[in-house]
């Protein structure tokens, strides 16, 4: 990256996401309890539900994204939680650029790291839960879907988990704060997804994909303007 | 370069700091003292940028804030007692990182000659969580002098630092002071503050209630904190 | 320790008044629904009810907004005043809204958009307070709380929508239309006295409670300054 080219905010969102991706290769800390936990969830749901043949082209949907928002909170909130401790925050605040690179750069990193979790655990479902549809899971429909989803709920995730970092009651707050409000992002793909999961037709999923676009450049559009003031004594 | 004038500063009813005056002429080498609660690291934080006054003119480097807050940044170092490094990127990565917070021409050879400063060098590969707390002290000064800031804010630098470390730490703080930079240090370490500093300054109870200069301090400096902190009463 | 003015006081009695007054028309003014029967006498209370609900998150979200532009402390009670005020009466709506429901549907609860979203947003609220519970500084915790209403202010919308994009079962009273609601009824004239009184006289009632809830966080705030002083 020529340092004379590119700006100085755009350098600066690339550095803290490299930053964290940096870190997080070293240690595989967060990716491990977040795959680990994500596997769990799928095999709880063998025994909560019925996942029989039948079940299956109906429920898939739901397990999948309900696996993945609880997978995607502890990565939230351990990402957030390594500023925190070792006030680390003071120094990313301390630098000369906008507030909101630090915000957009965290988007990004929290972004990688849960479609890297969705990515392992899509073929894992689809090998445990082998299913007329399981080639579906792997269409750049659903995918696309994935994508949509994560983006709106990693932009609003970053933005309570910088919140819930900052009080007394810290990691059990982050999924108290966030599911009410990411419920949009959740119905929306879900639905988008078991509509292509289902072969509906096209008419069908876009509606939710419109849901799942107007969320997500809303709520990145609030971020932007309000993580100052989150993050600011 | 820096003024203050009417500073006040107030958590919800809590009045921490009330009308405080400070003033320092470029080059100086400030050591402000205090009892604990006294409200020095508040105050830091507030030349840091780091919190904003309640009423009040803050200026620094000829800066106000916190309007011109991004301008003040580019031109601050700031030492904290947490080290506010990454521990799972190594020495290097982390100047790396900062360096491009800071949007840093010809990084590379700054990131060297900095390491060699601190006495790093030999080690700029090595995680920054295998670093004893006096190394990551250094390494925090390090980061901190990076961009070749004309203020240095400096909070409880010495804490937690046994006495080789402490005296490593002298003499970077020497280096880093001869280049004419202006610093604000706190410490409750006396005997080092009286070595480092040029005037001495008393925070009790929210107001500089004493300040003098070395030339004129008679008797040491102990005893000088002493009588101050009696007179407040 | 001040008591209160007198035009609160005037008004506490009022309340009172308005809402023995609507008691007696939702009861008893009103005739019977032919198909429903006794239990459609709920509905004057519930939609009532409702009403000063949605009023209480319009006033929260505002404030919200104001506070981030102003940061002005007094923005911050009025939010969390209104927070206060529609958590509980979304919950009565919700709660008299299964009392008509029990018999009409055969079920207490129905996972139908309007239902599921006032179900959300209490849980917006419960965040909201629990967020509060958190902080220390009164500062912060303003601001933390006039972001997540923001929040909640703009999701909870999108999120009715969004499962509006379902099926729904709930009737449509004034405006009739979904042939899929079940449980709809023609008003008649004295129906709509007694429903736009109920939701007059709730409004009132708003008021009276908004204004002691404000009231009581004023206090609240005067024993903290007088605690610092104590401690001196």
């Amino acid at each position: 990256m020529d340092a004379e080219r590119s700006s100085p905010y755009l350098k600066a969102v690339w550095a803290v996401t490299w930053k964290d991706l940096t870190a997080e290769l070293r240690s595989r800390e967060l990716l491990s309890a977040m795959l680990v936990f994500a596997l769990l969830v799928i095999l709880i749901f063998n025994f909560a539900l019925e996942m029989d043949k039948s079940a299956r082209e109906n429920v898939t949907a739901g397990v999948l994204w309900t696996t993945f928002a609880f997978a995607g909170t502890l990565g939230l909130n351990r990402s957030m939680a390594v500023e925190k401790d070792r006030g680390c925050l003071d120094g990313l605040l301390l630098a000369p650029v906008d507030r909101s690179a630090i915000y957009f750069g965290k988007v990004l990193s929290n972004l990688a790291f849960m479609i890297l979790v969705e990515l392992i655990v899509l073929p894992v479902y689809a090998v445990l839960y082998t299913s007329p549809s399981s080639r579906l899971l792997f269409t750049p429909a659903f995918l696309g879907v994935v994508l949509l989803g994560s983006v709106g709920y990693v932009a609003v995730g970053t933005l309570l988990a910088s919140m819930a970092v900052q009080t007394r009651t810290r990691d059990v707050l982050l999924p108290i704060l966030l599911f009410p409000v990411a419920v949009p992002v959740l119905v929306a793909s879900v639905e988008a997804s078991r509509a292509i999961l289902q072969a509906l037709p096209w008419g069908e999923v876009l509606p939710w994909l419109n849901v799942l676009l107007v969320y997500d450049v809303i709520f990145i559009a609030l971020a932007f303007m309000v993580f100052d003031s989150i993050v600011e004594e | 370069m820096i003024e203050v004038r009417g500073l006040v500063k107030r958590f919800g009813v809590k009045s921490v700091l009330r009308g405080l005056n400070f003033s320092v002429q470029p080059g100086e080498f400030v050591a402000l003292l205090g009892p604990n609660g006294a409200g020095k690291t508040t105050f830091l934080r507030i030349l840091a940028s780091l919190s904003r006054p309640s009423l009040g003119q803050v200026q620094v480097a000829g800066f106000s804030l916190p309007g011109q807050a991004a301008s003040v940044r580019r031109r601050l170092g700031v030492v904290s007692h947490l080290p506010l490094l990454y521990g799972d990127l190594t020495a290097e990565e982390n100047l790396q990182f900062f360096g491009r917070m800071y949007a840093l021409p010809d990084m590379p050879r700054r990131i060297d000659e900095v390491l060699e400063m601190v006495g790093l060098a030999a080690r700029r590969r090595d995680l920054v969580r295998t670093f004893s707390r006096g190394m990551q002290q250094r390494l925090a000064i390090g980061r901190a002098v990076l961009h070749n800031p004309e203020v240095m804010l400096f909070d409880e630098p010495y804490t937690g630092l046994d006495q080789q470390a402490s005296e490593m730490l002298d003499t970077v703080l020497r280096e880093v002071a001869a280049r004419g930079r202006t610093v604000v240090m706190t410490s409750h370490d006396l005997a080092r503050a009286e070595d480092l500093a040029t005037r001495f300054d008393i925070l009790s109870r929210g107001l500089i209630s004493h300040s003098v200069l070395r030339q004129n301090l008679r008797g040491n400096l102990l005893d000088f904190y002493k009588e101050a902190i009696n007179d407040g009463r | 320790m001040s008591s209160q003015p007198r035009v609160l006081q005037i008004l506490n009695v009022v309340s009172a008044l308005l809402l023995a007054i609507a008691a007696w028309m939702s009861l008893s003014y009103a005739p019977t629904e032919r198909v429903m029967g006794a239990v459609q006498r709920v509905f004057y209370f519930h939609v009532a009810t409702a009403w000063v609900g949605m009023l209480g998150f319009i006033v929260a979200a505002v404030a919200g907004v104001l506070y981030l532009v102003k940061a002005d402390l007094k923005w911050d009670k009025v939010g969390l005043a209104a927070v206060e005020i529609s958590l509980v009466f979304f919950f009565i709506a919700v709660v008299l809204g299964s009392i008509w429901a029990r018999p009409i549907w055969g079920t207490w609860w129905t996972w139908e958009p309007r239902l599921t979203t006032a179900a959300i947003l209490e849980m917006v609220y419960l965040a909201y307070l629990l967020l509060r519970e958190g902080i220390e500084d009164p500062e912060r915790r303003a601001r933390f709380g006039a972001v997540y209403t923001l929040l909640g202010g703009i999701s909870v919308p999108v999120t009715f929508v969004s499962i509006r994009l379902f099926r729904t079962i709930h009737p449509v009273v004034v405006m009739g239309g979904n042939p899929n609601a079940q449980g709809g009824f023609n008003m008649e004239t004295s129906m709509l006295q007694a429903m736009l009184f109920s939701i007059f006289a709730f409004s009132v009632i708003f008021a009276t409670l908004f204004w002691h809830r404000l009231r009581l966080g004023a206090l609240a705030e005067k024993v903290e300054q007088l605690k610092l002083k104590a401690l001196q």
